[in-house]
């Protein structure tokens, strides 16, 4: 299988306060490939430096030293962005636009011919059940409903990889399965995920490999089931190990 | 190109969505029906003071409109966090740089054309006399002018954090050149070393936007400008637009967007 996601060496710095303050080393030397079909799940606590390295696969800040690529094309060349579909984690979107619009708009971004783009919106919006309230302003969504939204401007290009940063954070039960369904569909089709979550349990269910980053270091990366084999224990007790979390002490 | 006129149809609907126009249009066409509708000293001539009144309410509205959309475009993008998604596109920020202009210059010079309408209906149902080449040639050096401001603006908002502060400022700054920019050289003159060649060096950087107000022209009806020194002026806008637009670029390019 060939990497269509590649990390090399990454370092990204960041000032941690004012001038001269000194700098904080968000990701630190990081290695990472992902492969094509693949379910990847990038864990890590919260500032473990999981969002920078998905800002700098996106362009959003530019790494300090080392590569990244998107099949094969470096991240920093906006064409590296045309065959993926990204999900932030918290979704705003053009308020003042429909559902429809946002997606035609994202569309024609991508170059997607009108009645091709057509298609795709009406698929999209009854893969994520936006059908009915297609015409109403994105303003009027609850934050599931933008979250759907957001899921589907994601796909709007067809991807063949898909970014995904905690897709399920805010997300009621049925919002989560739902995600979690396509996830799982998109997996089927072939598509490759990766994406970032705090919730353990479905990274377990969906993902083939997980990488686990603390402190802007990779700990350790592998399939799923060969970890939880290696350490005898489920994905959420080898993150803690990994980690070095210490139960705090019984009163 | 597909992707600036994308960006840009969006400016578009947020202008047209939003009450900014509406209520300054609503505002200008009040103000010039009421004078309209008095007849003082039985004044034939008093379509002047109309037309006075309704062009500079225009060139005020299209001064707000133009700072107003264009101060929140990026720093909009950024506090709603919207730019990540687009950004997340095979979308430069280049392209951002220029969507956005072209969406406000397109929106305004809309706005442009119904305020101009207006003030033909208005001053032609009163002197019976229909100058559009002189209200064409005015619609295009102001919204030429805009251009210039469009882009001054994009360049202050990608190095203001907060759009109210970098309206603010532009606002001060182009009713600065707008008003005082001409004077800037004569003053330059009384002035000693350094500040006289401070100052004149200031006159010839500065775009010259009081060469596109010709609101003396239209209302004491003295013809047209030269189409020459028209396309002359067109092509010196042209070049401040352009000077704004890749400095712009050169600030945004290399500005982190963290979440």
């Amino acid at each position: 299988m060939s990497a269509i996601l590649d990390i090399k060496d990454l370092c990204v710095e960041y000032r941690s306060g004012g001038l001269g303050q000194g700098t904080k080393l968000a990701v630190n030397k990081l290695n990472l490939s992902v492969h094509t079909g693949e379910v990847f799940g990038f864990l890590g606590p919260n500032g473990a430096g999981k969002t920078t390295t998905m800002n700098v696969l996106l362009g959003f800040v530019n790494a300090t030293s080392g590569s990244a690529s998107l099949f094969g094309v470096d991240v920093r060349e906006p064409i590296a962005r045309q065959r993926i579909g990204y999900l932030p984690e918290l979704t705003y979107y053009y308020k003042f636009l429909t559902a429809e619009e946002l997606l035609r708009f994202y569309a024609k971004v991508f170059g997607i011919p009108r009645l091709e783009a057509s298609k795709r919106i009406d698929q999209l919006l009854k893969l994520v059940e936006l059908e009915s309230v297609r015409k109403r302003p994105i303003k009027s969504y609850s934050k599931g409903m933008q979250q759907r939204v957001g899921l589907a401007q994601a796909l709007i290009n067809n991807p063949d990889l898909l970014i995904l940063d905690e897709p399920t954070s805010g997300l009621d039960p049925i919002g989560r399965m739902k995600v979690r369904e396509i996830i799982q569909r998109l997996k089927n089709e072939g598509k490759t995920v990766f994406f970032s979550s705090h919730e353990l349990g479905e990274v377990e269910t969906v993902c083939d490999r997980v990488a686990i980053l603390h402190q802007g270091q990779l700990k350790v990366e592998g399939r799923v089931n060969e970890l939880m084999q290696q350490y005898q224990s489920n994905l959420e007790q080898i993150f803690l190990k990994i980690i070095g979390y210490q139960p705090a002490p019984q009163p | 190109m597909n992707t600036i006129l994308a960006l840009s149809q969006v400016v578009i609907k947020e202008l047209y969505r939003r009450k900014d126009f509406y209520v300054l249009f609503v505002l200008t066409a009040i103000i010039t029906l009421l004078m309209a509708s008095a007849n003082l000293f039985h004044d034939d001539k008093i379509v002047r003071y109309l037309k006075e009144i309704c062009l500079l309410l225009i060139w005020l509205s299209g001064l707000v409109i133009a700072i107003g959309t264009a101060a929140r475009q990026i720093p909009a993008e950024r506090e709603n966090r919207t730019i990540f998604p687009l950004l997340a596109k095979p979308v430069s920020r280049a392209q951002v740089v220029v969507g956005k202009f072209l969406g406000c210059w397109f929106a305004c010079g809309v706005a442009l054309v119904m305020f101009y309408l207006f003030l033909g209906l208005i001053s032609g149902s009163r002197e019976h006399e229909w100058p559009v080449l002189s209200y064409l040639q005015a619609l295009w050096l102001q919204w030429v002018f805009i251009a210039v401001v469009i882009a001054l603006v994009l360049l202050g908002s990608v190095i203001f954090a907060a759009p109210s502060s970098n309206g603010t400022i532009s606002f001060v700054v182009v009713l600065g050149i707008w008003g005082l920019g001409r004077y800037l050289h004569q003053v330059a003159l009384q002035q000693a070393e350094p500040i006289r060649t401070l100052l004149s060096v200031i006159y010839f950087l500065i775009p010259h936007l009081e060469w596109y107000d010709v609101r003396d022209l239209v209302v004491h009806s003295k013809g047209l400008v030269p189409w020459g020194y028209c396309a002359l002026a067109s092509l010196y806008g042209a070049a401040y637009t352009a000077f704004f637009l890749v400095a712009t670029w050169l600030c945004f390019r290399r500005k982190a967007l963290n979440k």
